[in-house]
């Protein structure tokens, strides 16, 4: 079953072609990335599937919803099923963790406290956090530590889809490999198909079922890892040097 | 070490240049003044590097740019490292595209693109407008919706905390004026017409004028720069893929916030400023408070207090809207927080003398 359909894609900014008739399809489950050059438009293209930016033609359907056509009761429905994570986590800086994690059970389900507190427990251990760290402020934590909260709060309403862009960039190496780790774990466990935005070669090789890749406004290819070394892209030959 | 220099021979159809010493960035341009004054043009170049002790990629641009000047040429080095850099720099001039040079924007164009995008910021204006239209509605229809505690927040931010720097302010207006017009009225001894004038002024001119400038410098700019930030964390981002509406989150609660503030501000303006022309009537002139405020219930009319009132939702309206709207404009650069901040003053006091120049004619024209 597919969950993300993109076809005929076009985006243009001022005079500026950025996307030309992209086509891509995600299915149930998978984790897939969005790969690509510097400035090629990926953290564009998640951005329009996340309904934050218009696009100039082509069509993007996310779990059944046309995004052009979409209304705003049922474009409510589809933000309660996703959940992004931004590069440097996008934290609420006036709340501390604990309430940026509450604040989607707050303000769309009737829980009572002592269940959204449960559950923010619950989320801030999957993530790998430390409860005490839960009172304190986005100012008062590390780059790290923003990402694992931001990953937190994005999964508070178990989401069916979850938007992840650049999740390991500025992370340590360690760091980035337990996210990588985490990341699997939730797809396992959760059952969560993840969309994410990458530079990361490691974390491409461990997490990534399928990828597209978007060079020159076009995916100049869309398979597994194992097929790469059928592409002849310039950006698939020097980007996967070693691999292809 | 071997001082670096360069030598040069030159017979009718060869040049030859000998290189000394370090070939880097700090002596290119002591040798290419050298260089210039030769004429390189059908000649046959020897180019010399054996005694070079070090040479760096400026160095090989250098030697590259000779090369191309010449007829034919011959280098003679024997480092493997001076022949890889130069080998590398080569390819690398190869792939670099021809500069391409943007034409120069007359006058005219300039004039053009500052109408366009003055045009494009009064259209974005509106659409802003019609936005707060829509999520006021929202808040009308669906009472569950308000979010009463940002509004309580924001009313103690922008009002309770003021009380003290709007009463000080106004009080201080209020000696200004009454020891100016003391001085002036003192001379035809018409003391007690101060309290007319007085009354009047302050009630419903200067106190609601005195306290919107306050607190567009206050509280304006503090929307802005929250807002901004904000938008450059990208917390509106998220805010929105979390399906909460920024207009219902943060604009709406703001500005509904600062109509309910400022009428109260503007209360207090008033009594401390008469207050404060009360006190310099008093010693300058010898009126007492007793006699001040009988005077006061006289002549000045209540509906003089009622419109200066009044006047303070529009001009709250007008600082957090605009506010409000320059923090949303914030791109993502923090320079951009500083010029918004800055316009967003400039326009929102500039946006409240207009308005109150309108009521003025407004209600003059009313017979009020």
């Amino acid at each position: 079953m597919k969950i993300i359909e993109v076809s005929g894609l076009k985006t243009v900014f001022g005079s500026r072609t950025v996307h030309d008739g992209l086509n891509l399809s995600i299915a149930k489950g998978e984790i897939y990335g969005l790969l690509g050059p510097s400035g090629c438009g990926k953290t564009t293209l998640l951005r329009e599937m996340v309904l934050l930016q218009e696009y100039a033609a082509g069509s993007i359907k996310i779990l059944g919803y046309d995004l052009e056509h979409i209304n705003h009761a049922q474009a409510q429905i589809l933000r309660q099923k996703w959940g992004v994570l931004f590069q440097s986590g996008a934290l609420f800086s006036s709340l501390t963790l604990k309430e940026n994690i509450a604040l989607p059970l707050r303000e769309y389900t009737e829980l009572n406290q002592k269940m959204i507190n449960e559950i923010v427990a619950l989320k801030i251990h999957l993530v790998g956090l430390k409860q005490t760290d839960a009172h304190l402020y986005p100012s008062q934590i590390s780059g790290g530590m923003k990402k694992k909260a931001g990953l937190a709060r994005a999964i508070a309403m178990d989401p069916e889809l979850l938007f992840l862009d650049e999740p390991t960039s500025g992370l340590d190496p360690i760091s980035a490999r337990e996210f990588d780790r985490l990341i699997l774990k939730l797809r396992d466990t959760l059952g969560l198909s993840i969309v994410m935005v990458s530079h990361d070669l490691q974390s491409i090789y461990d997490t990534l079922d399928k990828m597209a890749i978007i060079d020159n406004k076009k995916i100049v290819y869309e398979d597994t890892l194992q097929n790469l070394a059928r592409s002849e892209s310039h950006f698939v030959q020097t980007f996967f040097k070693e691999r292809v | 070490m071997q001082t670096s220099q360069l030598i040069v021979k030159q017979t009718p159809e060869k040049i030859a240049l000998y290189f000394f010493g370090a070939f880097t960035l700090h002596n290119i341009a002591a040798y290419s003044a050298q260089v210039d004054t030769l004429h390189l043009e059908q000649k046959s170049l020897l180019l010399d590097l054996k005694n070079v002790t070090s040479f760096d990629t400026a160095a090989a641009l250098f030697i590259h740019n000779l090369q191309k000047q010449a007829d034919d040429f011959t280098l003679l080095s024997e480092s493997p490292k001076i022949q890889e850099n130069l080998l590398f720099v080569q390819n690398q001039v190869n792939h670099v595209p021809p500069r391409q040079y943007e034409r120069r924007k007359s006058f005219l164009f300039a004039i053009g693109k500052r109408v366009e995008e003055f045009v494009l910021d009064g259209r974005l204006f509106l659409a802003f407008f019609g936005r707060i239209f829509f999520a006021s509605l929202d808040y009308l229809t669906h009472f569950k919706h308000i979010r009463y505690k940002e509004i309580a927040f924001e009313i103690n931010e922008s009002a309770i905390k003021a009380l003290w720097i709007i009463a000080l302010t106004s009080f201080l207006i209020g000696v200004v004026v009454a020891y100016q017009s003391a001085y002036q009225l003192k001379l035809y001894g018409a003391n007690i017409f101060i309290v007319d004038m007085l009354g009047i002024s302050i009630l419903r001119e200067l106190a609601p004028l005195i306290t919107a400038i306050v607190i567009a410098g206050r509280s304006g700019s503090a929307f802005t720069a929250q807002i901004g930030a904000m938008k450059i964390t990208q917390e509106l981002d998220a805010m929105q893929t979390m399906g909460f509406d920024p207009y219902a989150f943060l604009v709406i609660p703001r500005i509904i916030a600062l109509m309910v503030a400022l009428p109260i501000l503007i209360f207090v303006a008033d009594v401390m400023g008469v207050f404060g022309g009360m006190l310099v009537s008093f010693i300058d002139l010898g009126i007492s408070g007793h006699l001040f405020l009988e005077r006061l219930n006289e002549v000045v009319a209540v509906k003089h207090f009622y419109i200066g009132i009044f006047k303070g939702p529009f001009f709250a309206f007008l600082i957090a809207a605009i506010g409000i709207f320059r923090g949303l404009q914030v791109k993502d650069n923090t320079q951009s927080i500083g010029f918004n901040t800055t316009k967003s003053v400039v326009m929102s006091i500039f946006a409240v003398i207009v308005c109150d120049a309108i009521f003025s004619i407004a209600f003059t024209n009313l017979g009020m």
